[in-house]
C-alpha cells in the first residue's frame, strides 16, 4: 500500500520488539465474535491513474462549462491562481490547529490577518477565526445575543435565507428559545418595518436579518437596529454575499455580523466547504463562540501570535461552553486572506462595482422580456434580482439548459406565494453575451399546440 | 499566606468578610494560586440576587475557568469595577481584593462556613488527595 | 543506536539542524496605495454608477484592506508557511487527533473542474457525478461502520455530536419521552457534554474503572428510564477497546438507553472490526482523522453520522435517495420530505470537498489496504509504548490500541511537566504529543503515531522522548524552558487572554 511507509520484514522486527508473535494478538482484546473475518466490500484498492480517472469521469458527467445564473447563498467568482499554489504548502495544509504557538506562527498570524480584514469590511471591532459556514454561523450568533442579553427569544427576518432559517431552528428547537417570523414588503423586498415592530418585545435577545437579504435587496440597517435596540435586543446581520461589501455600506449599527465569506476565493464545490465567521462589536467578544487569536510577545519581547481566550471553549468549559464547535475552517478562511490580499483596497471595490454593473444589466435585460417582470424593484440591490415569469421556469429552464446555461433558482420551494419566480445571480465571471442569449431563450416561447 | 481569623471560608474558596449586615467576599489564596494567573472575572450586577452555595459568576485563567460560589443569600449592593481591568490584584493579594459586597437576607447562614482554622485544615486534606 | 539526538547549535543531529527563518510583517504594514496584485477585465455591460443605485446604501468610507503586488503576497505566506510544523515535515503524535499523511490525489482530485465549480442549486439531473460520488462515499462508509445509514451534512465532528444527540432525542420523543441525562465517562473529549447541554440534555458523568474502561456495576446502577443514551468513545481516550462493550451496550437498551459512539479513534478499528456489529445505534466519524482529509491549520473537517435503521427516518433533510429516472435509469435525488426529520444542520449538503478526499483515500487503500492501515497503526502505537514504558510511567497496563497515554509521574519528582516534555519534542524536532489529556490521567502524555511514520521516524521519536527523559533528571531547567530552537520562545498567554488585541489597529 502506497501510503504506508514499512516493509514486511521491518513489521516483523517491530512484533518481535514488542514481544508477539502476530498483528492479530495486538487485536486479541476485542471479543472474537465482533472481529471481522472477511474484507470490507469497498471498492478494491486502486492506482492513483484510476483514481484521477474515476473522478474526471464523474466531474465530466456533471456537465461544465455551462453559463450560470446561480446564487442563493453561493456564489461564483473568479479565484486567483495564488490562492490554491499558497494554501497547497503542506506546511499550511496538513498542520494541525495552533495550540502549540511556537511552532505555527505562520497559521496565527494569517488568523490574526483574516480577523482584521473581515472586522474592516464589516465595520466591526473584532471577528473570530471562523465557523463552519453562513447557515451555523447565524445560528451561533443568535445564541450569542442570547447570552449577551440573558434572554430567550429571537425575531427572524423572512428574507434571512430559508436554509440558514432551517438551521436556526435546529439549533433552538430544544433550548426553549421562541422564534417569530417577521414577513417582507411584497413590493420591496424588504423585510416589513412596520411588522418588525410589532414582534421585538422586551424578551426580544435578537433580531437576526439577511443583507443583502435572500432576494438581492439591501436591508435598511438603521431602522432595524433602532428597532431593536429601543427594546434592548441585538441586533444580527446575516451576509451571505461577502463580497457587496465592497460597495454596500457595511452594517456598523449591527451588534453582531454572521457572515459567508465564501465569495472571497473559496470554490463553490457543491456547497462546501465554506467559511462562515461572526464579528462583534468588542464588548461581546467573551460571549463569542468559535476561536480567536490574539498578537502578544514572547520571552525576548517578539510580537507573535496565540489562540486566546480558549476559556470560552469546549474543551476547557466543557457543558458550559460558548458552543460545542471545536474545529474552525482554518485553510478556507487562508483562501479568503490571500483572496482580500490580492484584490486589496481599491480591488474588492472595483470588483464589487462590476457585480453591481452585470447585475444591473441582467436585471434590465430579463426583465424587458416578454412575459417576464422583475419583483422588488424599490429598493436597492446588489448582484441578485428575482424574475417573475408567465411561462413556468420548469418550462423555459429546459430551453436555457439547451443553451448550456443554467437559469435562476426557482422561488417558490420556500416562498409558495411567489408564483414562478426566480432568483438570478449575475457575477463578474458572467459575460453579456450570455445574458443576451439568456434573455433571448427566455422571450422564444414556443408557439402553443 | 495566612487566612484571616475574622474572615469565613467555603469548601468552595470563597472568603466573606461581615461588616453589620453587609458581607465583602473574595477568594481564598488557595483558588488564586491553583487557577495560576488571573485574565478575567465574570461578575453580576448590583442588585441581583445570589444564593448561598450556588454560582454567583466565574474567575478565568489562561487555560481554566472556575465558578465562584456564593458564601451566602443575599443581593448584591457593588461590584469591584477594578477588577476589569487589573484581575491580576486578586493574584497579588487575594485576601484584600473583593469580588462583591452582599447585602446578607439571613446572618444564620454564616454558621454553616469554615472558620480559618477548619479552612485551612480541609485545604491541607485537599492537597494530600 | 548510534543516532546523536542533541539538538541545539548548528551540528547535524538526528533530526534537526537550526537555520534562518525569514522576517515578514503583517499584510497591513506592507501595504502601499496604489499597488496592485489583480486586474479585472474590461467590463462588456455598461458601467454601474454605484453611489446612484444604491443610494444610502453605498459604502463611502472603504475597508482598509492591504495593496500589495502579487510577488509580495507570495512572499508574505510563503515566509509564514515557514514557521508551521505540519505532517509534510514529520511525526505528528497528537494523540486523539489521528494525524496522518494527507495524500495529494486527494487535493488533485477535489479541484476537478466539474466538481469544484458545481453549484448547490445546479439541477439534480447535472450533478449525477457528483451525487454519485457521495453516494459511493456513503455506502463505503456504512460498510466500514456496519451501519444502517447515514448523514454526510455535519461540517466537523462535534457537529456530527450534535446531529448524532439529535437524532437520538427525536427518537426516544418518538417514544413519547425524550428523556432527561446524558451519560458521559470522565475519560471523554471536552465536546461530548457540550454536545450534549446544547440538546438539552443534563450531563451525568461516569466514572471510568481501574482500568480506564467502563465500570458496568456504575453503568447499570446509573441507567434508568431517564437515560438517553451514553456516548462512548471507543477505543476510549486512553487507546483502550472496551471489551465489555457488548454488556455495555446491553445495559443500555434494556433500559431503553441508546449506544452512542464517538468515532474520533476509529483509526484503530477499520477493516478489523465494525460498530454497528457491537451494538453502537448511532456514531459520527472525522473524515479529517480516519479518513485522510487534511487539517489545514484547524479545519475544514468533515462529520458524517451513521445510525441503525430505526433512527433513519430522524436524519437531517436533504437525504440522498436513488429514484427511477427517465428510459429505466436510475438517478441520484436529494429527498426533502422527511416529516420525522431533526431538521437541517446546515445550508446545502455538507462539506463536499471533504468528501471527495475521503472517497480518493478509500479507493486508494482498498479493502486490504485500510486493513493493513489500522494494523501499522495499532503496531507503531504498541512499539512506542514498549519503548518508552521503563521512562515514563504508564498508568494503565491494558492493552493499548492505535494511542498510548503514559503520565510524567516520574518527572514530576524532577518538577518537570507534560507540558514541558511536550514543548522540549520541538527543539528535537517533532511536534508535542496531547497535553493533559485524557482529563483521569494527571499530567497525561497521549501518543498517537498513526500508520504513517516509518520505522525510521519512530525511532527518531523514541530516542528524542528517551533524551528528554535523561535532560529530566540531569537539566531539568533546559526542558521547564523549552522550546529553545524556534522563532519565537513561549508566549505570553497571560497578557494575551488580560488585553485581547484581536486586530490590527494603525500606530496613531
Amino acid at each position: 500500500m502506497r501510503y504506508l511507509p514499512k516493509s514486511p520484514a521491518e513489521r516483523e522486527r517491530m512484533l518481535a520488539e514488542i514481544g508477539t508473535a502476530s498483528i492479530d494478538d495486538l487485536f486479541a482484546v476485542i471479543p472474537p465474535e465482533y472481529r471481522l473475518a472477511r474484507d470490507l466490500e469497498v471498492p478494491r484498492q486502486q492506482a492513483e491513474s484510476e483514481i484521477v480517472e474515476y473522478f474526471r469521469a464523474a466531474g465530466a458527467k456533471n456537465s461544465t462549462s455551462y453559463a450560470s445564473f446561480l446564487g442563493a447563498g453561493a456564489y461564483r467568482h473568479y479565484r486567483p491562481v495564488i490562492i490554491d499554489a499558497l494554501v497547497q504548502r503542506g506546511e499550511f495544509l496538513t498542520s494541525y490547529t495552533p495550540y502549540q504557538a511556537e511552532i505555527t506562527q505562520g497559521t496565527l498570524q494569517a488568523i490574526f490577518e483574516f480577523q482584521t480584514m473581515i472586522a474592516e469590511l464589516t465595520g466591526m471591532d473584532v471577528a473570530n477565526a471562523s465557523m463552519y459556514d453562513g447557515s451555523t454561523g447565524a445560528a451561533e450568533a443568535v445564541l450569542m445575543a442570547m447570552r449577551v442579553t440573558g434572554r430567550h427569544k429571537a425575531v427572524v427576518a423572512a428574507t434571512v435565507h430559508p436554509e440558514y432559517r432551517e438551521v436556526l431552528h435546529t439549533y433552538l428547537q430544544h433550548r426553549e428559545m421562541p422564534t417569530a417570523l417577521v414577513g417582507y414588503d411584497a413590493k420591496t423586498g424588504r423585510l416589513d418595518l412596520a411588522a418588525l415592530e410589532a414582534a421585538v418585545t422586551e424578551e426580544t435577545a435578537a433580531v437576526l436579518v439577511q443583507s443583502p437579504n435572500f432576494f438581492g435587496v439591501i436591508e435598511d440597517i438603521p431602522a432595524m437596529a433602532a428597532i431593536a435596540h429601543t427594546r434592548g435586543a441585538l441586533l444580527v446581520v446575516s451576509i451571505a454575499e461577502a463580497v457587496s461589501l465592497g460597495v454596500v455600506r457595511p452594517p456598523v449599527e449591527a451588534d453582531i455580523v454572521s457572515m459567508e465569506a465564501q465569495s472571497f476565493g473559496v470554490a463553490l464545490s457543491y456547497g462546501g466547504p465554506f467559511c462562515g465567521v461572526i464579528a462583534a462589536k468588542e464588548q461581546y467578544v467573551r460571549q463569542m463562540p468559535g476561536r480567536l487569536a490574539g498578537q502578544t510577545v514572547d520571552g525576548n519581547g517578539n510580537r507573535g501570535f496565540v489562540l486566546t481566550l480558549a476559556t470560552r471553549e469546549q474543551h476547557i468549559r466543557r457543558e458550559k461552553a460558548t458552543s460545542n464547535i471545536c474545529t474552525n475552517q482554518a485553510l478556507v478562511a487562508l483562501m479568503a486572506t490571500i483572496f482580500l490580499s490580492v484584490y486589496g483596497q481599491e480591488g474588492i471595490r472595483e470588483l464589487a462595482e462590476h457585480n453591481l454593473a452585470k447585475a444591473d444589466y441582467a436585471a434590465k435585460t430579463l426583465g424587458a422580456q416578454p412575459g417576464a417582470k422583475l419583483l422588488f424593484t424599490g429598493a436597492p440591490r446588489f448582484h441578485e434580482f428575482v424574475l417573475q415569469t408567465e411561462e413556468a421556469p420548469a418550462a423555459w429552464s429546459q430551453r436555457l439548459l439547451g443553451e448550456k446555461i443554467v437559469g435562476g433558482v426557482e422561488l417558490s420551494r420556500w416562498y409558495p406565494e411567489l408564483k414562478n419566480a426566480t432568483l438570478w445571480c449575475a457575477t463578474e465571471v458572467v459575460t453579456r453575451e450570455q445574458i443576451d442569449t439568456a434573455a433571448r431563450t427566455l422571450a422564444a416561447k414556443p408557439v402553443e399546440a | 499566606m495566612a487566612y484571616p481569623a475574622d474572615y469565613r471560608y467555603t469548601r468552595e474558596h470563597e472568603w466573606i468578610e461581615v461588616n453589620g449586615s453587609i458581607g465583602t467576599v473574595g477568594i481564598t489564596d488557595y483558588a488564586q494560586s491553583s487557577l495560576g494567573d488571573i485574565v478575567y472575572v465574570d461578575v453580576p450586577k448590583v442588585g441581583d440576587a445570589v444564593t448561598a452555595n450556588a454560582v454567583f459568576g466565574s474567575v478565568e485563567s489562561v487555560k481554566a475557568v472556575s465558578d465562584l460560589f456564593s458564601p451566602v443569600s443575599g443581593t448584591v449592593t457593588a461590584v469591584n469595577g477594578d477588577l476589569k481591568n487589573t484581575p491580576d490584584k486578586i493574584n497579588e493579594n487575594p485576601h484584600g481584593t473583593w469580588i462583591i459586597k452582599v447585602e446578607l437576607a439571613d446572618p444564620a447562614e454564616l454558621e454553616k462556613l469554615l472558620d480559618a482554622a477548619a479552612y485551612e485544615a480541609f485545604i491541607s486534606e485537599e492537597t494530600e488527595s | 543506536m548510534a543516532i546523536n539526538m542533541e539538538p541545539a547549535g548548528s551540528r547535524t543531529t538526528g533530526k534537526v539542524r537550526l537555520h534562518p527563518t525569514q522576517n515578514e510583517a503583517l499584510l497591513f504594514e506592507k501595504s502601499a496605495p496604489g499597488k496592485r496584485a489583480y486586474k479585472l477585465p474590461p467590463l462588456d455591460v455598461p458601467a454601474a454608477d454605484a453611489a446612484t443605485l444604491l443610494g444610502e446604501a453605498h459604502r463611502k468610507t472603504a475597508a482598509a484592506l492591504p495593496e500589495l503586488s502579487e510577488i509580495e503576497i507570495i512572499r508574505h505566506f510563503t515566509r509564514l508557511s515557514t514557521w508551521n510544523y505540519a505532517i509534510d515535515l514529520g511525526m505528528y503524535p497528537l494523540g486523539s487527533c489521528t494525524m496522518k499523511y494527507n495524500p495529494r490525489v486527494n487535493e488533485f482530485v477535489s479541484r476537478i473542474e466539474g466538481l469544484a465549480e458545481a453549484h448547490p442549486y445546479r439541477p439534480e439531473s447535472h450533478a449525477q457525478g457528483v451525487l454519485e460520488i457521495i453516494d459511493l462515499l456513503q455506502r463505503c462508509l456504512l460498510e466500514i461502520t456496519g451501519m444502517d445509514a447515514i448523514t454526510l451534512q455535519p461540517a466537523a465532528g462535534a457537529h456530527g455530536e450534535f446531529t448524532g444527540i439529535l437524532l437520538v432525542r427525536a427518537w426516544h420523543e418518538s417514544q413519547g419521552n425524550p428523556r432527561r441525562r446524558i451519560l458521559i465517562p470522565d475519560s471523554a473529549h471536552g465536546t461530548n457534554p457540550a454536545t450534549a447541554a446544547i440538546c438539552g440534555y443534563t450531563v451525568e458523568n461516569l466514572k471510568s474503572n481501574a482500568d480506564g474502561g467502563i465500570d458496568l456495576d456504575a453503568l447499570a446502577r446509573q441507567v434508568d428510564g431517564e437515560t438517553a443514551a451514553l456516548m462512548l468513545t471507543n477505543p476510549s481516550t486512553l487507546g483502550v477497546f472496551e471489551n465489555q462493550i457488548h454488556k455495555i451496550a446491553d445495559i443500555l437498551h434494556e433500559k431503553g438507553a441508546l449506544l452512542y459512539m464517538d468515532g474520533a479513534n476509529m483509526n484503530a478499528l477499520v477493516g478489523k472490526v465494525r460498530p454497528g456489529d457491537f451494538g453502537v445505534d448511532v456514531m459520527h466519524l472525522n473524515l479529517h482523522k480516519t479518513f485522510s482529509t487534511p487539517h489545514g491549520g484547524g479545519g475544514p473537517g468533515s462529520g458524517p453520522v451513521a445510525c441503525k435503521a430505526f433512527l433513519e427516518p430522524f436524519l437531517p433533510t436533504p437525504v440522498l435517495v436513488r429514484k427511477a429516472g427517465n428510459n429505466g435509469l436510475s438517478e441520484l435525488h436529494w429527498e426533502y420530505d422527511r416529516p420525522q426529520s431533526v431538521g437541517r444542520v446546515r445550508a446545502f449538503y455538507g462539506n463536499t470537498g471533504m468528501f471527495i478526499r475521503a472517497l480518493a483515500y478509500i479507493l486508494a487503500n482498498g479493502p486490504d489496504g485500510l486493513r493493513q492501515t489500522t494494523e501499522d497503526a495499532v503496531l507503531n502505537a504498541n512499539y512506542i509504548r514498549k519503548k518508552l514504558e521503563d521512562l515514563y510511567e504508564l498508568p494503565y497496563k491494558t492493552p493499548s490500541m492505535h494511542e498510548v497515554v503514559f503520565s510524567d509521574k516520574r518527572q514530576l519528582v524532577h518538577g518537570v511537566k507534560t507540558g514541558d516534555i511536550a514543548k522540549r519534542l520541538i527543539d528535537y524536532g517533532f511536534h508535542p504529543y496531547t497535553v493533559s489529556f485524557p482529563l483521569i490521567v494527571h499530567g497525561a502524555l497521549m501518543i498517537e503515531p498513526t500508520e504513517s511514520e516509518s520505522l525510521e521516524e519512530l525511532d527518531l521519536f523514541i530516542e528524542a522522548m528517551r533524551a528528554i527523559a535523561r535532560e529530566v533528571e540531569e537539566t531539568p531547567e533546559l526542558v521547564k524552558t523549552a522550546p529553545h530552537s524556534t522563532r519565537v520562545s513561549r508566549l505570553d498567554e497571560v497578557q494575551a487572554a488580560r488585553k485581547p488585541v484581536l486586530r490590527w489597529r494603525p500606530a496613531e
